[in-house]
Order: structure tokens, then C-alpha cells, then sequence
């Protein structure tokens, strides 16, 4: 049943940012940064971990989970160190993937041609 | 250069030429190949919970460092792009697409060199979805901590 919510969730979210791109003529790029934006803004209310308890990864997979991690490693910071701790916080726990981006990306690109 | 009044009758003019995009058929595809790359996340967050000792709270980290890993490595060979041709947003959207977009922007500055055309270019595309979410995670995080303080 995991995976069924999985992929419903995560399908989900992804037909909203078809129907914006292709009624609102978005680019990826807008749709992206859109959903980040949304993303720490469902978290704001403390909104999006009852997604992710209810979709697991479709929740998790998504890149509004990008905006909820920020947010939450920001307040999580905010907790020990005041207002100084959300700028300590906010990558926190999003390192892994803000990290492996850059190292993956980045040998790849040395490895392989560009095509096409 | 054409005004603004131009360019808007311009656009009004030829929009009865421009094809629909098939809604229905893109978002389809969109769902499908979106839900499938989020049940392979699902997978990949149950493999490492039970073997690798993951708690619900940080499993998201392996899981979308692999994600990124296979997502590199399809830009690498060129088959991501035609998953992102066919599917859409379904490509865009999940974390995939963050990598594919740091990887095809790398991929296609190579021959400008390793400092300048890789490492410069990595986060062209990319970039943008840091900028957005840091700049909405600071401001969204002040407004709740200064409620939590004030209540």
C-alpha cells in the first residue's frame, strides 16, 4: 500500500506542474522553483510532514520536499542558537543532496560527451 | 524594438495558430513516469531502512543522493533527456530532475574546460531552485520563529 500512495502522491504533484506548464506556459525552470517555494511554505504550517507520514517517498521524491528540508534543518537550528541559527540551519539537511548533485554532476561531466 | 502594445497584439495574433499541447495525454504521462520514479524511491527507503539501520527522519538523505546518482548517470548517456522529451514535469518535478539539470548544464559546457565550462556552469540551470528555496526557507523560517516567540 506504500507504494501505491508513492506513486499517487508523487504522480500527483508532478501532473500539477504539467498543468503548469502547459496551461500556464511555465517553463521547467519556473515549475521548479515554484514547487521549492510551495514546498517551505507547506511546511510553514507544519503541513507537509503529514504528506510525507501518509506518501512516504511520493512526498519525499518530489523537489517541494527540497523547501520542506530547508525549512525544517532552519528551524530545527532555531531551536539552540535564536534567529542566527536559521541561517546556521538551513542546509543542514539538505547537504546530501545539494553535495551529491555537485559530485555526481560534476564526474559525469568530466566522463562522459555531451550527445545530441 | 517593438512596444510592449506590439508584442501583446503579436501574441493575441497568432495564437489561434500556435498547436494545443494535449493536455490529458502530457499529464497521463506526467502521472506515470512521476509516480514510477517516486516507487522507485520508495523502494530505495525501504532497502535502506532495513538494511542499512535508516530512521524515517533521515532515510531521505541516501535515498535522494542514489536518485541523483542514477539521474547523473542517464544525463550522462543521453537517455534522460528522452525520458524528459516524453514525460514532462513527470521528469522535472522529483528530485531527479535537479540532477539531471546540474548534469546536462556541466555536460554542456565541457569543451569550454573543467574551471571555467564544468564547474562554472553546474548550477545554470539548477541554481535557481537553491536561490528560491534558501531566500523562502529564511523568510518563512523568521515569520514562524518570531510567532513562536511572540505566542
Amino acid at each position: 500500500m506504500d507504494y501505491v500512495w508513492a506513486f499517487v502522491v508523487g504522480g500527483g504533484i508532478c501532473v500539477i506542474g504539467q498543468l503548469l506548464m502547459d496551461v500556464f506556459k511555465r517553463t521547467p525552470a519556473h515549475v521548479t522553483t515554484s514547487f521549492v517555494v510551495l514546498g517551505a511554505l507547506f511546511d510553514a504550517f507544519g503541513l507537509y510532514d503529514q504528506l510525507i507520514e501518509f506518501a512516504g517517498a511520493g512526498a519525499t521524491v518530489p523537489i517541494t520536499s527540497f523547501g520542506h528540508s530547508l525549512l525544517h534543518g532552519a528551524m530545527a537550528s532555531a531551536e539552540d542558537h535564536g534567529f542566527i541559527g536559521i541561517a546556521m540551519g538551513i542546509f543542514e539537511l539538505t547537504s546530501s543532496g545539494i553535495s551529491s548533485a555537485i559530485l555526481f554532476g560534476f564526474i559525469i561531466a568530466l566522463v562522459f560527451k555531451p550527445k545530441g | 524594438m517593438a512596444t510592449k502594445e506590439q508584442q501583446q497584439a503579436y501574441a493575441e495574433k497568432i495564437k489561434p495558430l500556435q498547436p494545443k499541447p494535449p493536455y490529458f495525454i502530457n499529464c497521463l504521462k506526467a502521472f506515470v513516469v512521476g509516480g514510477f520514479i517516486c516507487v522507485i524511491g520508495e523502494a530505495l527507503q525501504k532497502f535502506y531502512m532495513t538494511y542499512f539501520n535508516f530512521t524515517t527522519e533521515n532515510v531521505g538523505n541516501p535515498t535522494s543522493a542514489t536518485l541523483i546518482l542514477i539521474a547523473a548517470l542517464l544525463t550522462g548517456i543521453g537517455v534522460y533527456d528522452k525520458i524528459g522529451q516524453f514525460a514532462g514535469a513527470g521528469s522535472a518535478v522529483p528530485v531527479t530532475g535537479f540532477a539531471n539539470a546540474v548534469t546536462s548544464a556541466a555536460l554542456e559546457h565541457r569543451s569550454e574546460g573543467i574551471v571555467l565550462g564544468v564547474a562554472t556552469n553546474l548550477f545554470k540551470i539548477a541554481g535557481a531552485v537553491i536561490v528560491f528555496g534558501a531566500v523562502a526557507a529564511y523568510v518563512f523560517g523568521m515569520i514562524r520563529y518570531a510567532f513562536k516567540i511572540l505566542l
